[in-house]
């Protein structure tokens, strides 16, 4: 419904209800610039696949893109200087957008924005002196957000996420890729009506209020026992590794891309609880339905099931499961489940 | 104003923007022309040292996060590599399910790279931002002829989100979709779905027949002489692309190797990777499989963290135009127009496909083979992709992957020298590029764009053990 509500005035409206007319009769557009770090450029990809609006409307009536490495005309020491000029003469006005894990290690130099004044300008650098002058910084993606997947261990580049590295609020826009209505949705309310309902983790309650479990349709299969034993079965995939139960965000009802036609589950595959914090480091492996992380320099301690205590996916699930227990359901498949693969330790980083 | 033609003067283009990631051009000029080049990738992540100790069915999805606008590739390449390791093959409407997500990712690659990366080097953009500042002042089309190609453009989001809903349909989500993975596929095949999906391939075809091939000859008739411009000898290199049936008893467009226009089947025993001129030490000429390398960025030479692959010697060229040459559909020569006219051409020739693999999908069969992954084995993952050939080295112990090796099309087309000087594919096309304007070189970017480069895809190739503050990247 909330989905609907919001799309619906967008595509009557067309334009911001607080958007102002210049004087040339255009709608002033709100000055953007899009950063991307250590990045696979998914999430620009992602805003591409927005279809209300289409990437083309929202650069004609909602956003000035000043910069985006992967869009832009201009290029070497011209854009540069594009970055420049917005990031002195628009202070406290731009919204900076970055896509990307910040680079750390080696003083930062695994990742560069480009030259500046000659000299190699690190991403670090930048995402710290832009996000000094912004008016919002959004961390868009899990890279961003979290610092993963790059940062897994044994995290090379020394990757860390936007909040880590910048001494401000940072809203964070999780997920691998971040989904284009998350993108354009939390743009969209910093525009118009300013910083959006945030949840303990700075994301936006709109989108990531609530469990992909909790949203699921296939959820009265979890209650009733049904579980896909095998990948591309029509059940509750929770067996064979969905991540659902300790995932914050609305997939299930939102549907991806633009055209809101599937997700993961709806096509039979488990959530890889790609918008977590938890994502890949211990929302992986994949096909597991708990965390059997593997890692050089990690002892294996079979029998440590909930104990540890960076496994918060293994106790989010176990919690929710013992409710289920607790009320009579599921407990001979709960017992099964465990017992096969309860193999889980802690996760330790040399 | 500089003009570019005092003798020995440097270019150095970085950020190289409308590419995916971090990367710098530096090029020498003298008379007007380019003398020498050389590229290097600046932007660098670790991937195979993340990929070590974890559950190999976990490839197909890690893998994709290298590269955002080829991920099916890396998943198709994982999967290959997992099911020779596991001795299993997709079922029949797998192998085609597979072959439809990778084939959607490819025409959304190949139609946003060229409207969206490369068609704003030769056409006067909408006053729109990120479309201005303009690149240069070289826009020669006349004015119905531009507004024809800003159409284009955007109908080119709109279809390309198309081809991404094909990933969204079949994989539940795009980018990084779910449904490749080793063993096949994973949505069932249905009347609705398939109905759904000629819909959209028709869409997509209507817009690749009536727009992108008309709209490249366009470029091609008032761009006349970048049928000569970065040009170089015709060595290719492409991997099979899109198997025709699960035993892969053949491809749709087949992978071998050019060697200065003669053709030869692929030895993968000739394959090796040169470090004279990177950020590594190891061995100096090393085959993938075994490659064992460490990096020092202080090494005397070295400035690319790319290594250099090369193929009896060769730096061989991948993508469109390597495919379809290989395939016997267009030698009218190398060059970039011939480059971009080539990407046109194959994704009229992967829509067709499609529209035939859809309707040889059968209903109530399966999608997916069951399989244990073995305790230890190896296995190799190759294919054909956007940009050229991708190959994926996997190694399993203990049920767990130890070691894990990639060289992705980008590292062969953008490959710094190898030990005998020898120019990589972008480096040696980039020589005798006219040069203009010093200010605005965008000749280079041309040049640059016809190959697609994809700096996400090279920077995982980094095997680092020992980050330390003091370790001086690049430059």
């Amino acid at each position: 419904m909330r989905t609907k509500t919001r799309r619906r005035g967008l595509a009557r409206t067309g334009r911001a209800p607080q958007t102002q007319e210049t004087g040339n009769g255009r709608p002033e557009k709100h000055p953007l610039v899009w950063l991307e770090t250590n990045t696979c450029h998914g999430d620009i990809l992602s805003l591409l696949n927005s279809y209300h609006p289409d990437f083309g409307t929202l650069t004609q009536e909602l956003l000035e893109i000043y910069f985006t490495n992967t869009l832009m005309a201009a290029h070497g020491s011209q854009a540069i200087e594009v970055l420049e000029k917005i990031r002195l003469e628009r202070s406290g006005e731009y919204i900076l957008v970055v896509e990307g894990t910040v680079p750390t290690a080696a003083g930062g130099r695994y990742a560069f924005i480009g030259l500046r004044d000659g000299k190699p300008w690190t991403a670090l650098d930048a995402v710290v002196e832009l996000a000094a002058g912004a008016k919002h910084v959004v961390a868009v993606g899990s890279c961003a957000t979290w610092g993963l997947p790059y940062g897994a261990h044994p995290n090379p580049t020394g990757s860390k996420p936007v909040s880590a590295v910048v001494d401000r609020p940072v809203i964070n826009v999780p997920g691998c890729p971040a989904h284009p209505d998350w993108i354009t949705g939390t743009l969209a309310h910093l525009v118009w009506y300013g910083v959006p309902e945030l949840d303990a983790e700075n994301r936006p309650v709109v989108f990531y209020g609530e469990t992909i479990h909790n949203l699921c349709q296939r959820r009265h299969y979890f209650e009733s026992g049904l579980f896909a034993r095998k990948i591309g079965e029509p059940w509750c995939l929770y067996k064979i590794g969905c991540k659902g139960p300790v995932t914050y965000a609305d997939c299930p009802s939102r549907q991806w891309c633009g055209e809101h036609l599937n997700w993961p589950v709806g096509a039979n595959t488990p959530c890889t609880g790609c918008a977590s914090p938890e994502f890949l480091e211990r929302t992986a492996p994949f096909f597991e339905h708990l965390p059997d992380v593997h890692l050089p320099g990690v002892r294996v301690t079979a029998n440590r099931v909930g104990l540890a205590g960076g496994l918060i996916t293994a106790l989010g699930i176990g919690l929710h499961l013992a409710g289920n227990l607790f009320t009579g359901r599921l407990q001979k498949e709960w017992k099964k489940g465990l017992g096969k693969t309860g193999k889980t330790f802690r996760l330790k980083r040399k | 104003m500089a003009t570019g033609k005092e003798a020995g003067m440097k270019i150095v283009i970085n950020p190289i923007t409308r590419v995916l990631g971090a990367s710098q051009v530096e090029v020498q000029v003298a008379a007007g022309r380019v003398v020498y080049a050389r590229c290097a990738a600046t932007v660098f992540r670790g991937f195979e040292m993340i990929l070590r100790d974890r559950d190999p069915r976990d490839t197909a999805y890690i893998t994709q996060r290298i590269c955002g606008i080829c991920p099916t590739a890396h998943a198709m390449a994982a999967s290959f590599a997992v099911e020779e390791l596991a001795g299993i093959r997709p079922p029949h409407n797998g192998n085609l399910l597979r072959n439809l997500i990778f084939a959607g990712d490819l025409l959304q690659n190949h139609i946003r790279h060229f409207y969206l990366f490369a068609v704003p080097d030769y056409v006067r953009g909408p006053e729109i931002r990120p479309l201005i500042p303009p690149s240069t002042t070289d826009y020669r089309l006349p004015r119905a002829e531009n507004k024809r190609l800003i159409d284009s453009y955007f109908q080119a989001l709109d279809v390309s989100r198309k081809a991404y809903e094909i990933n969204a349909l079949l994989g539940g989500k795009a980018p990084h979709p779910h449904s490749i993975i080793p063993g096949g596929s994973s949505v069932p095949v249905t009347a609705i779905t398939v109905l759904n999906l000629i819909s959209i391939v028709k869409k997509i075809q209507k817009f690749i027949e009536e727009r992108m091939l008309p709209d490249v000859y366009i470029l091609a008739e008032h761009y006349p002489e970048y049928f000569k411009i970065g040009g170089r000898g015709a060595d290719f290199l492409n991997f099979g692309l899109f198997p025709v049936d699960p035993e892969v008893s053949s491809y749709h467009f087949p992978g071998a190797a050019v060697l200065n226009g003669r053709m030869e089947a692929v030895d993968l025993g000739e394959i090796t990777e040169h470090l004279r001129y990177t950020h590594f030490e190891g061995e100096p000429v090393e085959h993938p499989a075994r490659g064992k390398t460490r990096p020092n960025p202080d090494k005397p030479g070295g400035y690319s963290w790319a290594k250099a692959p090369r193929y009896r010697g060769r730096a061989l060229e991948g993508g469109p135009l390597a495919q379809l040459w290989i395939r016997g559909d267009y030698r009218r020569g190398v060059s970039v127009m011939d480059r971009l006219i080539a990407r046109a051409i194959i994704s009229r020739e992967v829509a067709g496909l499609m529209r035939k693999w859809l309707t040889a999908l059968k209903p109530d069969q399966p999608v997916f083979s069951h399989f244990r992954v073995p305790d230890s084995g190896v296995g190799v993952g190759l294919t054909g992709a956007m940009r050229g050939a991708l190959g994926h080295w996997l190694e399993v112990a203990g049920g767990r992957i130890k070691n894990y090796q990639i060289i992705t099309p980008t590292a062969w087309n953008f490959s710094p020298h190898d030990d005998q000087r020898g120019l990589g594919p972008v480096e040696e096309a980039l020589l005798d590029t006219p040069v203009a304007d010093a200010k605005k070189p965008v000749e280079i970017k041309r040049v640059l764009h016809s190959f697609d480069p994809c700096m996400s895809c090279v920077a995982h190739v980094i095997v680092l053990d020992q980050p330390g503050p003091n370790r001086v990247i690049v430059f």
